[in-house]
């Protein structure tokens, strides 16, 4: 599988990852080389298989409907690049 | 006297419940220890008075003979782990500064059993890395050598803050986390011990996400009865966890006889690469007459999917990285770069540009492309589907084995720098992975040295929820390959 510099781009976008001019090209060569490499996987047969969603078989334990944490407002702001009023603050979002 | 720095953790137990020396004493060995082998670079952060209030904590305790397990430890704390008030940066520049407002199960654990922390240790970068060359603080370079030589080896990754530092006596004991291989591996590369348990052992709770069906947190000590003991302190349900698994935790250190009668021991054929290390291979071989001299029997196994599982988790786990790193995004913690008038999309893309490290950005583009619309179903449903065959390969072996004998890693600890091919780094874990993506426990006990004098690991592998089995099996290597090798003081 080759990746090309127009897909590499594509897909760093939605990644939210801006890359610079000069990352793109041995970014491309990189994936195509990885991408390459793991479709050695189409040889195996998986007809039938199910895949896998849990390693470990396990079933969950239900607990009460009860509010038992809150009232951290603080705690969770503490780390905000930017806070104001009690909410993050981000750029506008809207003209 | 042995040096207080030299003594593993159950020696160390025992010298303070003898009151041979205080608790005090024993932090302050290591406070000292740490500050002095700065240039290792492995811990990225020294937190001597956590360490301290633990050790006047145990002290006024053992006065009153009612200490905890662990009363008076101090370890060191992979950064993968949150701990409350002491930053956690995951060894990523997008955590620089963050400072934890609560505390990781695990490390909670810890800390109510009575041990102290010595510090964060530095790791690859959101453990994406198999040299901690990945680091945005710099690599963390090996207390070994080779011989004749003074080229900086690598101590593996990504625990390799926490490997070398139990290596070169900084700590008895340190927290790891294991996603494809990154407590087993740095392990063997330092001469250490290290045993990553079954999938939902230890909660995830406050680590750090990477891989979130394949991260699991260990005990990384200098021998296997260390590792069991902090690994009955790490373990146990946690309802915070929604994949923590509800069973009761034995004291494995006290199961520990390295009497093997009556266990089977696997060895999967499929691990004997073509061109394989000569050394380990033959190291590998005095491991199964270790294990039969025990009283073990051993029986030749298939896995037949095992050259399948590095590449089906290499699209796992960056997939996983892909959705699980999308939370870094400049808007509740971490790193915010926006530019001048941008918008908000415009600060996601280049916050995140600028806060990831390479590997990363290359591990979370791979999985994007591999979720992405078209692709979903031919890389990530297929690789999901070979990682059951893997599961089913294991299952099929336990029906005729109790624990499976491996190699840790396919050679000895390398040079920095020398392995820049991202494919090449890949295969390191080679070994490691199909037991990661079956969710086993699995460890790696030092056995020997390569020819240049560089440690050797060989790993044990077991059925969910048999750590003992491992455990055991371990122990029974750890005696017969009588491993003493140190690192010879440089630093």
């Amino acid at each position: 599988m080759s990746v090309d510099a127009a897909t590499v781009v594509r897909i760093a976008h939605l990644a939210r990852i801006s890359l610079a001019e000069a990352e793109v090209a041995p970014l491309a060569a990189e994936l195509s080389a990885i991408l390459g490499w793991v479709e050695q996987l189409g040889e195996v047969d998986t007809a039938g298989v199910a895949p896998m969603t849990a390693v470990m078989p396990i079933t969950r334990a239900w607990r009460d409907d009860a509010i038992t944490d809150g009232g951290v407002q603080k705690a969770v702001l503490a780390n905000a690049p930017q806070a104001e009023f009690g909410f993050f603050a981000v750029p506008k979002v809207i003209d | 006297m042995t040096a207080l720095t030299d003594l593993t953790l159950a020696g160390m137990q025992a010298g303070l419940r003898a009151k041979s020396f205080s608790a005090t004493e024993l932090a302050n060995a290591h406070i000292e220890a740490v500050a002095a082998a700065r240039s290792l670079n492995a811990f990225l952060v020294e937190t001597p008075d956590h360490a301290l209030a633990a050790a006047a904590a145990a002290d006024a305790a053992l006065g009153k003979d009612e200490a905890l397990p662990l009363a008076g430890i101090p370890l060191g704390i992979k950064d993968l782990f949150a701990t409350k008030g002491v930053e956690t940066t995951a060894g990523s520049a997008i955590l620089k500064g963050f400072i934890p407002e609560y505390e990781s199960t695990v490390t909670a654990r810890l800390f109510a059993a009575g041990a102290g922390m010595l510090g964060k240790l530095n790791m690859d970068q959101f453990a994406m890395g198999s040299s901690n060359e990945t680091s945005a603080f710099g690599n963390v370079i090996s207390p070994w050598r080779a011989a004749g030589s003074n080229r900086p080896l690598v101590p593996g990754g990504s625990s390799g803050g926490s490997s070398a530092a139990v290596s070169a006596r900084l700590c008895a004991g340190a927290t790891g986390t294991d996603t494809g291989g990154s407590i087993r591996q740095p392990a063997a590369f330092t001469g250490i011990a290290g045993i990553k348990p079954t999938y939902g052992r230890c909660s995830r709770w406050g680590v750090v996400a990477f891989a979130s069906s394949l991260d699991q947190a260990g005990p990384m000590a200098r021998d296997v009865r260390d590792c069991a003991i902090l690994l009955t302190a790490m373990s146990g349900y946690d309802p915070k966890d929604s994949t923590s698994i509800d069973a009761p935790v034995p004291d494995w250190a006290a199961a520990l006889t390295g009497d093997l009668r009556g266990m089977r021991v696997g060895i999967p054929k499929e691990y004997r690469l073509d061109g394989m290390d000569a050394t380990i291979a033959a190291l590998w071989d005095r491991g199964v007459e270790w294990l039969k001299a025990a009283g073990a029997t051993v029986v030749d196994v298939s896995l037949p999917h095992t050259k399948y599982a590095l590449p089906a988790y290499y699209i796992i786990a960056p997939a996983e990285a892909s959705s699980n790193l999308a939370r870094y995004d400049g808007v509740r913690f971490g790193l915010r770069v926006a530019p001048l008038g941008g918008s908000l999309a415009d600060m996601y893309e280049a916050t995140r540009a600028a806060g990831f490290g390479p590997e990363v950005k290359r591990r979370i583009i791979i999985g994007t492309y591999v979720l992405s619309a078209g692709y979903y179903d031919a890389y990530y449903t297929q690789a999901q589907r070979v990682r059951t065959l893997i599961a089913q390969d294991f299952a099929k072996a336990w029906e005729v084995c109790d624990v499976l004998l491996t190699p840790t890693a396919p050679s000895a600890a390398f040079a920095s720098g020398d392995k820049v091919d991202p494919l090449e780094m890949y295969l390191n874990d080679v070994f490691t992975v199909p037991s990661s993506l079956a969710g086993l426990p699995a460890m790696s006990v030092p056995a020997g040295l390569s020819d240049t004098g560089l440690p050797l690991g060989l790993q044990i592998i077991g059925k969910p929820l048999d750590e003992a089995a491992v455990l055991n099996a371990g122990y029974a290597i750890e005696r017969a390959a009588g491993f003493t090798a140190s690192p010879e003081r440089w630093w």
